[in-house]
């Protein structure tokens, strides 16, 4: 999910300030294209995939990857939108409220889903978004495509799917959109 | 123990030292003038610049205070016999002599009433020990049920002066008719608690912009100007005299003004919350703001305060009305009416009618704080003092001419009822060490400016440096 | 408004203290509860462990049970406790119940009171949040939001818009008129607040006698006697619950009197425009503030305000206990639109 808007909030509000452009927006759509390849590839096809991006950052990584696999396999892959709020671990010791709207399409049950987020660091978003999955039904199987997986992990989670691993500083940022990857600072207001 | 031994002290061994109150300005209904005061035996026996010190007395510093009559109150709820968790008469006179009062009234609403000769016997006898005269009220009407006269003769005659049903109005108006008319014949007055039960039923806050707001029900003003409208009525059929209790509403003020006008003996008192707080006060729904009558919108705070300095008000009186907290803390429409008034009531007056922040380089008729405030609503500080000493002393009975020995003037042979008054001295209002049994007070945690620093009851310093000694 | 609060815990106690940003926050995060309550299982695992005690000191069956299964769906404990009336008459034992119940673990207190000003009493007595369920005479704050969504999903949809694209401007300028007895309606004053702060023209419709004495400081465009020449020219007709108790003769001459005047007559539905909303917070007197056929006409909301009642609620839930008390740790004061904030002592 939004993990730049996550670190933003308070008390550790702050504002992101870039140091260094780590991935182009060529190199963001070569990466994508990638993990399309490998999603086909892992899956022997995309009978039964679903993509559902994790809101906000992950949507639009989501929508672009079903673009590609429609140019490739021509088969539109349903994607689904997944805001994971009310799920989070720190709910009551942070400020946690929806960010945007949760839309499923149908039941999951029997479907292989493909959670897409920006970037992955301590895993807690994912843990909350496979519990928020098992409410929509029993999927099949439930992989995950990052774009950046920046380390530092607090649970036992790892990708199947990633644009680039990045070490970072822990007190580092990653934004992560269509134009490009950049690793910055935040500093208080 | 200690009780036994207080009250068995007359008053000259009580004050076998003398005391002399040094350094202060000397304001009384005479006039004002720096001087010091020299009591023995509980008479004042000299006022005067650079006087002598006494051997062995005991000196007051009254430097930058002022010194005036002891205050008077002619409206304190005691409590006791019947509540003595919410207040008692020893610690109700606590209160008092630390708010600089030597002569409290104390109401018969208590627990049996005071509407018999024992029950006025008991009051008087816990008083004749306490920090200032308890004074007592008897109730107009058996029980206060505003039915059968109270024995009004045999009550004045061990010296009752006023007489109330206060908590309610004597609704039935041939009731208060008659009583207008028996109490002729004893020299007593009536004082009104003016509410028409029928319009003010059920309600909790003063009926307007507030109690819409908050969705709770209403009095209207009018349910207390209906009342004062009628007594002056009453008064002029019987030729009696009535004392109107705590009014609180422009429309009251403006009757009263007629019928002094036109000649009757009517008089009035207001209460400093009256004359300081709004029903604004309610938005939260803190109940230590229900009190009866209500807060009132600002023109009427603002009619109440220019009756003060016009003079058609008379008294400012307390309403000390203590309520145990476990009853007060309840909710807006369970709670009982009523807040304590004793300890806070001089800075409060002092800073409503724009007598705070007196100066006395400039005497005692600067009003330093007065500015943005209506001219003809500041008062003098002997004005302002004249409102809670010698007017309310007449009303009480207790004046020197009329028997008794409150309200000044402080002069060589009258009773040495004293207090001396710090106007500048600051301090912040901590519930939990008021003298009261009770902390419902308005003002927790505000800062006052203005201090009783010390009093003198019939010739002791009952009060030292802001400390009750008894 | 500012409540005094132990421990820095927030409280709903009055639409006053939201203001418009407040307001649509709730109205915002209220569209991700529609969203929970359309699932198979429309429950979110939010509230573990925290305890929601539903304290209602008044029969009101529909609102309790719209807080739990709020409160339900979000995994909170329920306690519920109904308090007889007439044993909470003395006010010291409210204060001695409440403090009972709050010391076994509470996280919020959902007060459904008699007494205007129970819910601050509330909060002013214990270590926990405090949403006011309807409070004497004077607000019952979800309701309005409740209806405030209602009328919003229902201006989207006619829009054809999303709800998560559509703010809260379709209030500005929307006509509304409240109708009947507001002087002793919690829902009125909470609607009013709600309604004036999001920029509608609010006209009050009622008998002189069941107006409240002072309508200063109502965020109101007008107030009208005659229902008649007020329906044509409103977008939402909202009616108000009449107690028959006030036409025993004290504020009425009669029910029956009252309905003639202020009733929704099928005739008098007629006036209204095509788009107008019926609207009523039940439950419906049916025969006197709205007539039977009336209240099945397709343009009444009545059920829909109550399955957006559990979301909305949700919502106020949530936002009350799931972002972290004032001062702990969690935000700051100011730095997040939040509900009613209070800093306590």
């Amino acid at each position: 999910m939004a993990e730049r808007e996550r670190r933003l909030t308070p008390p550790r509000g702050g504002v992101f300030v870039p140091r260094v452009q780590v991935l182009t927006a060529q190199d963001v759509q070569r990466a994508l294209t990638r993990i399309a390849h490998e999603i086909i590839e892992r899956n022997h096809g995309l009978e039964d995939v679903v993509l559902v991006g994790l809101q906000t950052g992950g949507v639009p990584l989501s929508f672009r990857i079903a673009s590609v696999l429609e140019e490739m396999e021509g088969t539109v892959v349903p994607v689904g939108l997944l805001d994971v709020a009310f799920y989070r671990d720190d709910i009551g010791i942070r400020p946690v409220l929806p960010e945007a709207a949760t839309d499923i399409p149908g039941d999951l049950a029997g479907q292989l889903v493909v959670l897409v987020d920006d970037v992955l660091f301590t895993g807690r978003t994912v843990r909350a978004a496979l519990n928020a999955l098992a409410d929509y039904g029993r999927a099949r199987a439930v992989q995950l495509a990052v774009m950046v997986d920046r380390g530092h992990r607090e649970l036992p989670i790892r990708p199947d799917y990633v644009g680039k691993n990045m070490p970072t500083r822990i007190d580092e940022q990653v934004d992560v959109s269509l134009d490009g990857v950049v690793l910055g600072d935040v500093v208080p207001r | 123990m200690a009780e036994s031994k207080r009250r068995g002290a007359s008053p000259s061994e009580s004050a076998s030292g003398s005391l002399v109150i040094r350094g202060g300005t000397v304001v009384d209904a005479g006039g004002t003038r720096v001087a010091d005061v020299v009591v023995s035996g509980g008479v004042v026996i000299e006022v005067g610049a650079e006087v002598a010190v006494p051997p062995g007395a005991t000196v007051l510093d009254a430097g930058g205070c002022l010194v005036a009559p002891g205050l008077v109150d002619l409206h304190t709820h005691l409590r006791q016999p019947g509540a003595e968790d919410a207040e008692t008469i020893e610690t109700g006179a606590r209160a008092a002599a630390l708010g600089g009062f030597t002569a409290v009234v104390a109401m018969p609403n208590t627990d049996p009433p005071v509407d018999s000769a024992a029950v006025a016997l008991e009051v008087l006898s816990l008083g004749s020990g306490a920090a200032c005269q308890v004074a007592v009220a008897g109730a107009i009407t058996m029980g206060r049920a505003g039915e059968r006269l109270a024995p009004i003769g045999e009550l004045a005659a061990l010296g009752v002066r006023l007489f109330t049903d206060d908590g309610a109005g004597v609704q039935d108006v041939s009731v208060m008719r008659r009583a207008l008319e028996y109490a002729r014949g004893f020299d007593v007055t009536l004082a009104q608690h003016c509410e028409d039960d029928a319009l003010a039923s059920g309600g909790h806050m003063h009926e307007g912009e507030w109690s819409s707001r908050l969705g709770v029900p209403g009095i209207p003003a009018e349910a207390e100007e209906l009342m004062v409208a009628r007594d002056i009525a009453l008064v002029r059929l019987t030729g009696g005299r009535v004392h109107f209790l705590h009014i609180s509403t422009a429309g009251s003020v403006a009757l009263v003004a007629a019928a002094k006008a036109e000649g009757l003996a009517v008089t009035a008192e207001v209460t400093p919350h009256h004359l300081s707080l709004t029903h604004a006060e309610l938005a939260g729904y803190d109940p230590v703001f229900k009190v009866n009558p209500p807060l009132r919108p600002e023109t009427d705070v603002c009619a109440l305060r220019a009756a003060c300095a016009s003079g058609i008000v008379d008294a400012v009186a307390t309403d000390h009305a203590p309520h145990a907290p476990e009853r007060k803390d309840a909710t807006l429409d369970v709670a009982p009416p009523g807040m304590l008034g004793l300890q806070t009531a001089l800075p409060v007056v002092l800073g409503a009618l724009g007598a705070a922040g007196f100066d006395r380089e400039h005497g005692a008729g600067s009003a330093r704080n007065g500015a943005g405030r209506d001219r003809a609503q500041v008062m003098s500080v002997r004005d302002v003092l004249g409102l809670l000493s010698w007017r309310p002393a007449r009303i009480a009975g207790l004046a020197r001419d009329q028997g008794g020995e409150h309200g000044g003037p402080i002069e060589p042979g009258a009773p040495a009822n004293i207090c001396v008054i710090d106007p500048a001295a600051t301090w912040e209002v901590d519930p939990a060490r008021l003298a009261s049994r009770s902390r419902n007070t308005p003002w927790a945690g505000r800062v006052m400016t203005g201090q009783v620093r010390h009093t003198v009851f019939r010739g002791e310093a009952v009060v030292v440096d802001a400390q009750v000694q008894r | 408004m500012t409540e005094l609060s132990k421990g820095g815990h927030r409280h709903l106690l009055s639409i006053a203290e939201l203001g418009a940003d407040g307001i649509e926050e709730i109205l915002e995060v209220s569209d991700a509860f529609v969203e929970v309550g359309r699932r198979s299982i429309p429950k979110v695992p939010s509230l573990r462990g925290r305890t929601v005690v539903t304290l209602f000191a008044e029969q009101s069956t529909r609102t309790r049970l719209s807080f739990e299964t709020a409160a339900k769906r979000l995994s909170a404990d329920v306690l519920s406790f109904s308090v007889d009336t007439s044993s909470v008459k003395k006010g010291e034992s409210l204060r001695d119940t409440v403090e009972t119940v709050a010391a076994m673990g509470v996280d919020a207190f959902v007060v459904r009171h008699t007494s205007a000003g129970a819910p601050a009493a509330v909060a002013r007595w214990v270590d926990a949040s405090v949403v006011n369920a309807g409070d004497g005479w004077h607000e019952h704050p979800t309701q309005a939001l409740l209806d405030c969504y209602t009328i919003r999903q229902v201006l989207a949809e006619r829009a054809g818009r999303a709800l998560e694209d559509t703010g809260v401007e379709c209030f500005v300028g929307l006509r509304v008129a409240i109708v009947g007895d507001v002087r002793h309606s919690r829902v009125a004053r909470s609607l009013v607040l709600a309604l004036g702060a999001l920029g509608a023209e609010v006209t009050l419709v009622a008998p002189g006698s069941l107006l409240p004495p002072s309508l200063e400081g109502w965020p109101l465009s007008k107030v009208s006697y005659d229902l008649d020449a007020v329906l044509p020219h409103v977008d939402v007709c909202y009616l108000l619950r009449l107690q028959s108790e006030r036409g025993a003769g004290a504020f009425l001459p009669s029910v029956r009197e009252y309905s003639a005047w202020y009733g929704l007559t099928s005739r008098r539905a007629a006036l209204l425009g095509d788009d107008a909303l019926v609207m009523h917070p039940g439950p419906m007197n049916r025969g006197i503030e709205i007539a039977d056929d009336v209240a099945a006409l397709p343009r009444s909301l009545v059920l829909r305000q109550v399955s957006n009642g559990v979301a909305v609620r949700m919502a106020v839930l949530f936002m009350l206990l799931g972002q972290g008390q004032v001062g702990t740790g969690g935000s700051g004061p100011g730095l997040l639109p939040t509900l009613g904030t209070v800093v306590g002592g």
